[in-house]
């Protein structure tokens, strides 16, 4: 499901997402319906009020028919006692079916965005432990559509279900009332039930491909939106707004196209419910008046069968008309549990080793990798640091150096090899303390919405302001965000705007500083920076480092001169090791790097 | 209400854009409406026909009217449901048209300030919440009223003093509506605005996902998501609250005056001035109108959401961008590149310019260097020259002509800017070359990948230029993704190119192979270059030394190596301190 495909544009409209979800998953229904599990309360009391509810409403037509029959065909009124007595009779229906299917109504809503709240936060949660693998393969735009509109599907779903289940209880209870009053005709009636039935599986399977077209159809639309709103500052700078506003527009009518033709079919399903209400009636009319006119029966029950007819056919006809929102939101839940059922990659082993602390002794065996088959990045690396050792990757790019930090920062799992820290595999160790010690500053510095204290901080609730001055000063960052309007208080914003690159790059590295971690990964973390800065930066780190372990990707010849290993990568292997003395008198590939550079 | 009334409005022009399908929708809606009030009607002739003559020949007749009326109904029904349909997808349609035009051309300002997240949650959750209403509503609120109408009619004329009776109810239903959809209203607001709150966190967290892990900050973030589905949660019961009363409220209102009407009925019976039959398809009808009494509450309800969705989406449709052609604007054709800034000042908000008093010029095929610590205003100075923000003070001429004068679109033909953060969009690598000339040859996007020394790893993946990358395609190397930036801005081939800090991931060796490449394509431009790196700019014709949004040095290399300041001892310290 979550594999990449190659396909792409609109000539190719085979699911880039999700294959042909059924129509009706008994599954989907059932997991979601443990979902209320913990809410039996609320759940309990819904049933039991539509119950009542439903006893309520379906004994007033029956009054109606016991009140019509009092009066009688006489000029007098018969008996003003029962009269009385049915208005009471009446009256109470009416207060205790509006209490209960209030009761219901609420108790069932607020099920309902109890179990939507579960819910998200679980995909949330579920999203947090899914591994950077996925998130390679899964762009943002398909994860927040799943997230997000199928969720909000599944809420019109719950929606339904609130007055739905009362349709269906009331038609159960109709059903009953009609045959208590008239077997004869209630079979008439019940007739007209499978053959709905028939005609509703007959066109269900016409339609059902049309139904999902329309799903897929809709995320192909807010998939082009998605990345249109990301990357509009490409946009407008390659001019590329009219282009894209034309594929967009087809994008846009296919999925109009696509709804257009689920509407016909789910407005077909009218004429025939309409016509069913109507020939019940018609018959029940036949064979009532000539019953009437033999005097078998009285004229309150026809009464009272024609109001059970319409009330019968109401609850058929809202299912019709939301069988398409039913339809998308079965789609919905499918793809929810699709996303909800992707195995979580990396997480605690069940052997967690009983460590407290990382020393920053880390040993590399063997380690291969790849992202993608066939296209081996690491080819067998081996690599041992001691605790406060200072190491340099050196390579040109594509040459693996920040697969490998990523491998040491365990946001991927080896394909083959290991990793050991403290001569414990890094899979074994709980990964709270594991990403407590190691802090990284990554190539893209990314920045959540809120100030830039509160960034600084991220996560660390123990940490005070005071810290983060400490830490800004240190790393003299202090200078520049003085100058801001709000200080530390600033908001930052999602992209451009009010931080340059090179400032949110100062701000990610003092937020990894701030937490005094014991292994340190640097990858070309002041690559924005100017070399003043950058200057001020490294005599800071310097200091340090010197109680940590510090891997780094770097440009300049000072940083990785001063490291206890430099390695050189090529092609996913190592080419050389050592320290810049030694790789410089063995005359290899570093030596030239530098004295290309020298002499330049 | 005004602003209501009015959003409504819009909503309306919106879906009723074509007159036949409203002439037909409404025809068919009123046809419908009036063949379903004759059966009640029917219904009573026919009881007191048979309670009077005992006469049953003519009840046939009266079925087959029956059935008639209901194979005509459906027929309207088909054309009802399915219009009604139309019309809401053909809004929605319109809307989701609307606002990606409007989002293209809103400038930078505008995007900086809005989250992603937010402004997808107004093209999907806002959308689809005008759809519903203009499906349910315009259709169903339409429906509910004249079934009311007719209903109320039939009974006036038929026994006005029951007819009467039935209407006691109708000012507390009115009443009690307006008082439930005011509260309704601030609701809806609040939760439109808190699912763009939760998407918007939601896309956020994703996009950071990385970071999210390296600092083991799941559980602060799942604390900081429920915090928001949370307010969702409670603000949606409050809602659903009110519309399950409301709709309890109408249905108690609506049993109670079937109880008067029974009530009150057999009086009339009594009395002789209503016969039996009559006083049956009264409770018929009342049967007839009980299913729009109950939707009224929902109906009710997505009028408000659809009101506070649609103040979120019309927001956007009015938002007049802050960069546009003036009204005259002419266009440019090939520049020669001579660009001149007359003393501009630019500031991100009114209170602190980013850049003050900045003047400088470029003669046409100049290499002109911007160089500064962060925050000192190079990106800021170089998106002023495409007009992504548009200059507080002073002027920006290119070829003696001032840029506000010219259409935004040939003015960004003419310039060629590769930005700092590159963006990848999910299609293959050669589309994203070629992204901004859709239709360049194959030989084209290798030549331009070729300068860009990306042209020998494209070849050795196994499927080449048709790589897929993005969101759905292999992930490339921060430096792998700089030149592609490269290589798609080359291929423009535009007479001024601006380079911001487009090869800080690239390492040394590759970045002097792409020097070199450079070299021969700068030529006859004017190029801007935005560097850390000074050896890459020793030959720039003009170099500027930014600090604090001023400019503090210019000059030549020579100019400056010899002046105390900045640049020197920036130069010091690359010197020393080669990169490899």
């Amino acid at each position: 499901m979550y594999h990449h495909s190659h396909n792409h544009g609109m000539n190719d409209m085979n699911p880039f997402e999700d294959g042909l979800a059924k129509p009706y998953d008994h599954k989907v229904v059932i997991r979601l319906l443990a979902y209320s599990k913990p809410y039996l309360k609320e759940l309990l009391l819904s049933i039991t009020t539509i119950f009542i509810y439903t006893l309520a409403n379906v004994a007033q037509p029956w009054i109606i028919k016991s009140f019509i029959d009092s009066i009688g065909t006489s000029t007098t009124i018969q008996n003003e006692g029962k009269l009385i007595y049915l208005s009471v009779l009446f009256a109470s229906a009416i207060v205790i079916g509006g209490t209960t299917h209030y009761i219901h109504m609420i108790s069932l809503s607020i099920l309902s965005q109890k179990v939507l709240f579960d819910l998200r936060n679980h995909i949330f949660s579920h999203l947090q432990i899914l591994s950077v693998s996925f998130y390679d393969w899964t762009g943002v735009g398909r994860i927040m559509s799943r997230a997000q509109n199928d969720v909000s599907q599944l809420q019109e779903f719950l929606g339904i279900s609130v007055n739905g289940i009362a349709d269906l209880a009331s038609l159960i209870g109709i059903v009953i009332a009609m045959i208590f009053l008239d077997i004869k005709m209630s079979l008439v009636v019940l007739f007209f039930i499978p053959l709905l039935t028939i005609i509703a599986i007959i066109w269900h399977r016409f339609s059902w491909r049309t139904f999902i077209s329309v799903r897929q159809a809709i995320s192909y639309v807010n998939g082009s939106l998605q990345e249109n709103i990301s990357g509009i500052r490409v946009i407008q700078s390659l001019n590329r707004e009219q282009h894209n506003m034309k594929n967009f527009e087809e994008l846009n009518s296919f999925h109009l196209k696509t709804n257009l033709s689920s509407a016909k079919l789910s407005a077909g399903l009218m004429p025939i419910v309409e016509i069913s209400t109507s020939s019940a009636i018609a018959i029940i009319l036949v064979i009532g008046s000539s019953a009437l006119v033999n005097g078998t029966i009285e004229l309150g029950i026809v009464v009272a069968f024609v109001l059970y007819i319409q009330k019968f056919f109401d609850p058929i006809r809202n299912l019709t008309m939301q069988y398409t929102q039913l339809q998308r939101s079965m789609a919905s839940g499918t793809r929810i549990f699709e996303l909800l059922d992707t195995p979580t990659g990396i997480l605690n082993n069940q052997i967690d080793k009983p460590i407290n602390e990382l020393s920053g002794q880390i040993s590399i065996k063997n380690l291969h990798f790849h992202y993608t088959e066939g296209i081996e990045v690491l080819k067998g690396i081996d690599v041992e640091i001691k605790s406060n050792e200072t190491i340099a990757l050196v390579g040109s790019t594509g040459a693996g150096k920040t697969t490998l930090i990523n491998l040491i920062s365990r946001f991927y799992e080896p394909t083959e090899g290991k990793i050991l820290f403290d001569n414990n595999d890094i899979k074994s160790i709980n990964l709270e303390i594991f990403r407590r010690d190691i802090a990284i500053v990554p190539q893209d510095p990314f920045l959540f919405s809120g100030t830039i204290k509160e960034n600084i901080i991220y996560n660390r609730e123990y940490l005070t302001g005071i810290e983060v001055v400490a830490t800004c000063e240190l790393l003299g960052l202090n200078g520049f965000i003085n100058d801001l309007e709000h200080k530390y208080d600033t908001q930052v914003e999602e992209r451009g705007g009010n931080l340059s690159l090179g400032q949110r790059q100062l701000i990610s590295f003092a937020r990894a500083i701030i937490g005094k971690p014991k292994i340190i990964i640097l990858d070309e973390a002041t690559a924005n920076i100017d070399s003043i800065t950058e200057k001020l930066l490294q005599n800071a780190l310097e200091k340090i480092i010197s109680s940590q372990t510090a891997i780094i990707i770097a440009h300049r010849l000072s940083t990785i001169r001063k490291a206890d290993q430099i390695i050189f990568l090529e092609e996913g292997e190592i080419l050389e090791r050592g320290t810049h003395e030694s790789l410089i008198s063995e005359k290899g590939k570093y030596h030239n790097l530098v004295e290309t550079y020298f002499s330049y | 209400m005004a602003m209501q009334t009015l959003i409504i409005k819009r909503i309306a022009k919106i879906a009723f854009k074509s007159p036949i399908q409203i002439v037909t929708l409404y025809a068919s809606l009123i046809s419908n409406n009036a063949l379903n009030l004759m059966i009640p009607w029917l219904l009573g002739v026919v009881i007191d026909s048979v309670l009077s003559s005992g006469n049953t020949r003519q009840i046939f007749f009266y079925s087959f009217i029956i059935i008639a009326i209901s194979i005509l109904r459906g027929g309207f029904a088909y054309v009802q449901t399915f219009l009604g349909e139309y019309i809401a997808q053909k809004t929605a349609y319109h809307l989701r048209n609307s606002l990606y035009a409007k989002l293209q051309i809103l400038s930078f300002a505008f995007h900086d300030q809005n989250k992603t997240g937010d402004l997808m949650s107004r093209c999907t959750a806002d959308v689809e919440a005008i759809r519903m209403f203009v499906q349910t509503g315009f259709l169903r609120a339409g429906q509910t009223i004249l079934m009311l109408i007719g209903t109320y009619c039939i009974l006036l004329i038929t026994n006005w003093r029951l007819g009467l009776l039935t209407m006691i109810v109708l000012p507390i239903v009115v009443a009690r509506s307006t008082i439930v959809n005011l509260r309704m209203r601030k609701l809806w607001t609040f939760i439109q605005e808190s699912t763009g709150l939760m998407t918007a966190v939601l896309q956020e967290n994703l996009s950071g996902i990385r970071v999210v892990k390296a600092f083991g900050a799941e559980t602060f973030e799942r604390k900081k998501f429920e915090k928001i589905t949370n307010l969702v949660r409670t603000s949606s019961i409050a809602a659903s609250r009110i519309q399950s009363s409301n709709t309890v409220f109408n249905i108690f209102l609506f049993s109670a005056t079937t109880g008067l009407i029974l009530w009150y009925g057999s009086q009339e019976i009594s009395q002789q001035r209503l016969s039996q039959g009559e006083l049956a398809s009264f409770i018929f009808y009342l049967g007839l109108v009980q299913m729009p009494i109950r939707m009224s509450g929902w109906i009710l309800n997505s009028f408000s959401r659809a009101t506070s969705a649609g103040q979120r989406v019309f927001l956007i449709l009015d938002t007049l961008p802050p960069v546009m052609d003036s009204p005259n604007a002419s266009k440019i054709s090939k520049i020669k590149g001579d660009v001149k800034l007359n003393n501009i000042s630019f500031g991100y908000t009114e209170s602190n310019n980013v850049l003050s008093n900045i003047s400088l010029e470029a003669k046409p095929g100049e290499k002109i260097a911007l160089l500064g610590g962060p925050g000192s205003g190079k990106t800021s100075l170089v998106h002023l020259l495409p007009r992504f923000y548009d200059v507080t003070e002073g002027s920006i001429e290119i070829d003696r002509v001032n840029i506000k004068s010219v259409t935004l679109e040939s003015l960004r033909e003419n310039i060629g800017l590769v930005m700092q953060d590159v963006f990848i969009f999910s299609a293959s690598i050669a589309e994203n070359i070629s992204y901004g000339i859709p239709n360049a040859s194959i030989q084209e996007i290798r030549n331009a990948s070729i300068t860009a020394q990306l042209d020998k790893f494209i070849n050795s993946l196994p499927n080449g230029y048709q790589t897929e990358i993005g969101e759905r395609g292999i992930t490339l190397s921060g430096g792998q993704k700089q030149r592609l930036s490269i290589a798609r801005t080359l291929l423009l081939n535009p007479p001024i190119l601006i380079l911001d800090d487009t090869t800080s991931s690239v390492d040394a060796a590759t970045e002097n192979l792409l020097q070199n490449a450079l070299e021969k394509v700068m030529q006859n431009r004017t190029v801007f270059i935005i560097t850390n790196r000074l050896n890459s700019i020793l030959e720039a014709d003009k170099i500027f030394v930014l600090s604090k949004g001023s400019i503090v040095q210019k000059g030549t290399h020579k100019d400056l190596i010899s002046q105390q300041g900045i640049y020197r001892d920036m130069y010091q310290i690359q010197f020393l301190d080669r990169e490899i």
